[in-house]
């Protein structure tokens, strides 16, 4: 009995060894947070709020603003897209609705047949950026073009002004509110002259399951495509400049030009409660609202509401 | 005299009480035993209930024929259509890529941990391949994004490494550790007057390996093998992160590809409970359970046979 164990024990440590020593060449030190308990809890309670993998960076930091100004409240952020966040608003498993989409008719009609009465709270604004590598010669494109990549009528990135090289087309998957959003917007160019409602996404294009991953696949991939919110935005990729016509100058999207309304792909960040949020809940939203919250939003690397 | 009178009787008593008692807890294990395993039996006939029952009515909407042979797949538009021929065919392809790698090299090196290896090496390898069992598939999942993908890319010059072949690859190290200990037990239940007639005849290890350890345990291999196709179709999170997530049916394995494993995971999350893209998953779920299900009992089957074989 002991001897089978030892027996085993001995490979296994030797894997745990050397595991350890290899990683020891690279270890990095996780930074310690500290937290005092002296102020007296305002406001109790425990939320989760659920939806846009977009929103989720800006959500996480007014969630841990809020819980360290109250201790008492606990809130749980996760998001697998805003598709999954109306849906469980609907099916009354979220408190909170992150989405990066507006809520279609369909979804309100599923969601009072199920006695449930989605309340809209605009906490911020993003401008939907499209991102390739740093290195891709191509800096501007017009939505048509864009529409054309990601229904694979371009393939190659000299249709486009750039190299010799085949486009790999990057998309979310259907979880995904910026999925939806870009779709209508770009791919069905709502609001041009040229929008035609029965465009989809090509079958060639790869629909992955989180922004991250998009992002790291641009910042490594010289050929690839991506769309992403504006706090994804880093050194690592560049952003597209968007061209409403030809005839249009290009916008580059950052803050400033979300605010003016210059930049063709903005979009508004939602809240979705059942009914006017009450309580912890309210007091939260009113937080996010504030000009504190908003101070936090454009840190968050998206756009405040304008005031 | 009085006590020894007494004693006796005292530990009769006794006895009987505890025989009663003993028979009682019998009775209460057995029972709760029983309970056991009619529970494994109820929340299996419950899968398949929930599958039926949530996955049959999308046919009212798309019929059979359509549901399996369509390419076109979008869920969120309207009207939406439902075609799984694209996810029937990437999980088909990734799960026999992921076979033909991984049984050649986990039959040798059952070969080998059973015929060839001394034993203190056996010692040491057989728990490392168990350990391999034990990561988690996101594990390999990263593994795959991190380092498998960029030199897949680079070696077939694709456009992305996350395409079918990265997963299959991933799936077959996945798969390995239970081909390997499966088909190790089945050349162990080898009998070794098989193995010593051989050598008697002069016959070299390889020899000895390949003409009579194999084809002995052939039906053991066969079993270990679809166990490990069973592995391969059922993973979700690797395939998931790898595999690409295109909806065009894959022409090749370095095409990018959505398995049916991955469109269920990829898009229950925002099916609306008894909505059509719901039910549309859960069909697909239904025709994976079918599937893994036929594979496990083609699997069981052959084992048994194995069992018979050399039972004495």
């Amino acid at each position: 009995m002991f001897k089978s164990i030892k027996k085993r024990l001995l490979p296994l440590s030797l894997v745990l060894v050397t595991a350890f020593v290899l990683a020891g060449c690279s270890t990095t030190s996780t930074p310690t947070t500290t937290t005092s308990t002296t102020t007296p809890p305002a406001l109790s309670g425990s939320f989760k709020i659920i939806g846009s993998n977009t929103v989720t960076p800006l959500s996480s930091v007014w969630a841990e603003n809020f819980m360290k100004a109250n201790k008492e409240v606990g809130i749980a952020v996760s998001g697998p897209g805003s598709g999954v966040g109306i849906a469980s608003l609907i099916d009354g498993t979220t408190d909170i609705c992150q989405s990066s989409r507006l809520i279609t008719s369909k979804e309100i009609d599923q969601a009072k047949a199920k006695g449930v009465n989605p309340y809209e709270i605009q906490v911020a604004s993003d401008a939907l950026s499209v991102i390739v590598n740093p290195s891709n010669p191509v800096s501007e494109l017009t939505i048509a073009q864009l529409s054309a990549i990601y229904t694979n009528k371009i393939t190659n990135w000299k249709e486009v002004g750039g190299n010799d090289a085949a486009i790999l087309v990057m998309a979310r998957d259907t979880n995904s509110g910026t999925h939806v959003f870009f779709k209508e917007h770009v791919v069905q160019m709502a609001g041009l002259p040229t929008a035609d409602k029965t465009l989809e996404y090509g079958n060639k294009v790869l629909m992955l399951p989180s922004t991250e991953e998009g992002v790291s696949q641009v910042a490594g991939n010289p050929n690839a495509i991506f769309y992403a919110g504006l706090g994804y935005l880093n050194s690592t990729v560049k952003a597209i400049g968007v061209k409403k016509t030809a005839d249009d100058t290009a916008v580059k999207p950052s803050v400033e030009t979300a605010l003016n309304n210059t930049y063709p792909v903005s979009r508004p960040l939602v809240y979705y409660t059942n009914g006017a949020p009450t309580g912890v809940i309210k007091a939260y939203i009113d937080y996010c609202l504030s000009a504190a919250g908003q101070q936090t939003v454009l840190e968050a690397g998206f756009v405040p509401l304008s005031k | 005299m009085l006590q020894q009178d007494v004693a006796p009787t005292a530990v009769k008593v006794s006895n009987r009480g505890l025989r009663r008692r003993l028979r009682l807890g019998e009775r209460f294990i057995e029972g709760w035993i029983f309970l056991a395993g009619l529970l494994a039996i109820v929340v299996l006939l419950g899968i398949i209930f929930i599958l039926l029952k949530e996955g049959l009515p999308i046919f009212t909407h798309t019929p059979p024929w359509e549901f399996l042979f369509g390419t076109k797949w979008y869920p969120v538009s309207d009207p939406p259509t439902f075609g799984i021929a694209p996810f029937f065919v990437s999980t088909l392809m990734i799960t026999l890529i992921s076979t033909v790698v991984a049984v050649p090299i986990g039959v040798a090196c059952a070969a080998y941990l059973s015929e060839v290896a001394p034993p203190k090496v056996n010692d040491i390898v057989k728990p490392i391949i168990e350990i391999l069992a034990g990561i988690p598939s996101v594990m390999m999942g990263f593994i795959g994004l991190a380092l498998l993908s960029p030199f897949v890319q680079s070696l077939f010059h694709l456009n992305t490494g996350l395409c079918g072949l990265t997963a299959a690859i991933m799936l077959s190290l996945m798969s390995l550790p239970i081909i390997v200990s499966v088909s190790e037990d089945a050349m162990h239940a080898v009998p070794r007057e098989f193995k010593e007639a051989s050598y008697a005849l002069g016959a070299t290890k390889w020899e000895t390996i390949w003409h009579v350890c194999i084809p002995s345990a052939l039906s053991g291999i066969a079993a270990a093998v679809m166990l490990g196709v069973g592995r391969a179709i059922g993973e979700t999170m690797t395939v998931l992160m790898v595999a690409g997530g295109a909806l065009a049916v894959p022409a090749s394995p370095t095409d990018p590809m959505t398995t049916m494993t991955s469109a269920i995971a990829s898009g229950i999350g925002n099916a609306v409970r008894g909505g059509l893209q719901y039910q549309a998953l859960f069909a697909v779920g239904l025709i994976l359970f079918i599937l893994t299900m036929a594979v496990n009992i083609i699997a069981e089957m052959v084992l048994e046979r194995q069992k018979r074989k050399f039972a004495r």
